[in-house]
């Protein structure tokens, strides 16, 4: 009798450890800060009983430290392309299998041909967003200075240093990343933006050197409540953070109006795309997460919070107008082709362009 | 049997050091010996232990010193010790000031009434030190508690800059460090002899004179204790200039993880350590040799 019970208990404290098991199934999930609404997590959490552990950064550098360290234990990371590029090249990535993903046919081709360039034969990655480099502004601030008929649709602003020095009292902010800044100097000076020549670069760093007086700082993400309480007249940001900022404007009501160009010139066209490390624990998991952001209702929910586009062809007919009906988000034809991508810098067009965005921001 | 027990006293605080020291620092080394590679780790060579002795020894011919002469060809790492070493020394000046009196009031304190005054001291040590580095950001921003007051009691009609400057560095970290001079300070002054003082004033001293005479000698270990309880930590400080300093203040901290973030280069990233911990090993053992000195002459 004795026994029985002891064994029964011993079945019973085996099957619910077995239910603790696959009750502990998780993901862990490493993406941009303000990167997501959050009610997706909670979604899949409630449908596939796979707990998300949702940690964020706000810098692709940060997570490539972390990266080529190893073990940093996450199972999906959200690299841009160019990064995603050297990374591959580094082994820090694992093939993704294509036989666990249906949604994947979902994708874009077009989009999914461009990622080609960081990832060829789209092995490592399935794309999450993808936006441009342009310049967020102050409305009422910008006509003030520079009359009512100027038209914000050029880099002058930011490159022109009489025109720049106008606005330089109201304020201007960058982007803290060379990598995103020096492209656009290039192509506004009618060079190659994704030039690795030195001579090239010198040229763009003298282009820096002389509107930088009329900066008043470099930071990347800072911009977006500067640019929503009317602090600054000028930045040069991404297209998601300016909108979240003419949303935020909106909101307080204070009379401030924000609105976001991507210049004639051309701008900065970038990817950031889903990866699972070597050394991901959780693999299975990962690719059902990646399976369920590449379902056209969640990403429409995506894209519809953050304001960014996807590379996810289905999704279009559940975006809300005011995400798929803007050409700041989805830009027309003629737009897209005015904008550029940049390929990885080897280690010394890396050096020299840190060293060049050091001379700018510090003086030194 | 007393002999082994000596031995034993010694080797622990040795294998401590070798532990959380040598091993470390040997490791940085050895990095800033490699080239920087798109790998992962991102340098080579890599040591393999498989390979056996004869490899290791293969790999080894692969380090060199180039970083190191990097280093020494532009202009901005120069720039970076000296500026840091600069905002450091300037700081541990300002804490002495500071901490000087606060830890005499102290020391001098009616009995009961230290363990409060020494719990006070502690107390911001609860709070988390990057909570109290973002409280100055809202203190000293244009539209800050410090600027809203100045306007209010009119003694400034402009709110003055502040933030992002090196002023804001200065205060963040006399600020976060002004404990590790006061506690040194205070154990020091605390156990002074102060009849000493009183012999002094009944032999015809002044009171400065005493002061200047018998305290501030006697006081001379705690104040060195204290000055590289500052001095070493502010000139490798990261966290500060990052968030008070302004895009022009120039530390080696920063210029450190521009290197190691910004162009993922380990090996040039290690160089500037070792060298910063150079800067900062050579003044501890000169210090410390001195105060070895001055205990053999005072016998």
């Amino acid at each position: 009798m004795k026994k029985t019970t002891l064994l029964l208990s011993a079945v019973a404290a085996l099957a619910m450890s077995e239910a603790a098991l696959a009750q502990d199934r998780v993901v862990n999930v490493y993406n941009w800060s303000d990167y997501i609404d959050d009610t997706i997590l909670a979604d899949f959490t409630k449908e596939t009983g796979i707990k998300i552990v949702y940690d964020v950064f706000d810098s692709n550098e940060i997570l490539e430290t972390k990266l080529l360290a190893g073990s940093t234990g996450y199972d999906i990371v959200v690299p841009t392309g160019t990064f995603l590029a050297r990374q591959i090249t580094a082994g820090v990535f694992q093939k993704i299998d294509k036989s666990k993903l249906p949604n994947i046919a979902n994708m874009d081709p077009a989009i999914m041909e461009r990622l080609q360039k960081y990832d060829p034969g789209n092995e490592h990655g399935v794309n999450y967003m993808w936006g441009t480099t342009g310049i967020g502004y102050n409305v009422d601030k910008v006509a003030e200075r520079l009359g009512a008929d100027y038209k914000v649709n050029t880099w002058d602003m930011l490159f022109k240093p009489e025109i720049a020095a106008k606005l330089a009292d109201c304020g201007i902010y960058m982007l803290d990343t060379a990598d995103e800044v020096v492209p656009a100097a290039l192509n506004y000076l009618g060079l190659d933006p994704d030039s690795n020549s030195p001579d090239d670069l010198a040229k763009a760093e003298e282009l820096l050197l002389s509107v930088r007086p009329s900066i008043r700082k470099f930071h990347s993400s800072e911009y977006i409540n500067a640019l929503a309480n009317g602090d600054i007249c000028v930045a040069l940001g991404w297209s998601g953070d300016v909108l979240q900022a003419r949303d935020r404007a909106a909101e307080a009501n204070q009379g401030v109006k924000v609105e976001y160009a991507i210049p004639k010139e051309g701008a900065l066209m970038w990817f950031d795309s889903f990866a699972i490390p070597a050394d991901a624990k959780n693999v299975a998991e990962a690719h059902e997460f990646l399976n369920y952001m590449m379902r056209p209702d969640v990403i429409a929910k995506a894209s519809n919070y953050v304001y960014y586009a996807n590379g996810n062809s289905a999704s279009k007919p559940q975006l809300n107008e005011d995400v798929i009906g803007d050409t700041a988000i989805y830009p027309d034809e003629e737009t897209v082709n005015r904008l550029y991508t940049t390929s990885p810098k080897d280690q010394r067009t890396q050096r020299l362009l840190t060293r060049l965005w050091t001379k700018v921001v510090t003086g030194q | 049997m007393q002999a082994i027990a000596r031995r034993l006293v010694i080797i622990i605080p040795f294998l401590w050091l070798m532990l959380f020291f040598l091993v470390p620092f040997f490791i940085v080394f050895k990095i800033s010996l490699s080239a920087p590679a798109t790998a992962m780790p991102p340098y080579v060579p890599t040591f393999d232990l498989s390979a056996g002795i004869s490899g290791l020894f293969e790999k080894a011919k692969e380090f060199s010193f180039e970083n190191y002469i990097w280093l020494t060809e532009d202009a901005l790492y120069r720039n970076a010790y000296l500026s840091s070493v600069t905002i450091a020394a300037a700081s541990t000046a300002l804490a002495l000031l500071i901490g000087f009196p606060m830890a005499y009031g102290m020391a001098r304190a009616p009995e009961n009434w230290r363990p409060i005054l020494l719990m006070l001291v502690i107390l911001p040590f609860w709070t988390s030190f990057l909570i109290r580095v973002y409280a100055w950001i809202g203190i000293l921003k244009p539209e800050g508690l410090l600027n809203q007051f100045l306007l209010w009691i009119g003694v400034i009609s402009e709110p003055l800059t502040i933030l992002n400057t090196n002023t804001a560095v200065l205060i963040g970290i006399v600020y976060s460090y002004l404990p590790f001079m006061v506690l040194p300070l205070y154990s020091t002054l605390e156990k002074m002899d102060y009849t000493l003082i009183e012999a002094a004033e009944d032999l015809g001293c002044t009171a400065t004179g005493a002061f200047w005479k018998i305290t501030v000698p006697l006081a001379v270990p705690g104040i060195l204790a204290g000055c590289m309880l500052v001095f070493i930590p502010a000139v490798g400080e990261f966290v500060i200039p990052d968030l008070l300093g302004g895009a022009r203040t120039l530390m080696i901290g920063k210029t450190l993880a521009n290197e190691f973030f910004n162009n993922r280069d380990w090996p040039v990233a290690s160089a500037v350590a070792t060298i910063l911990l150079l800067i900062l090993v050579v003044p501890i053992v000169f210090f410390q040799q001195m105060q070895a000195r001055a205990q053999e002459s005072g016998r």
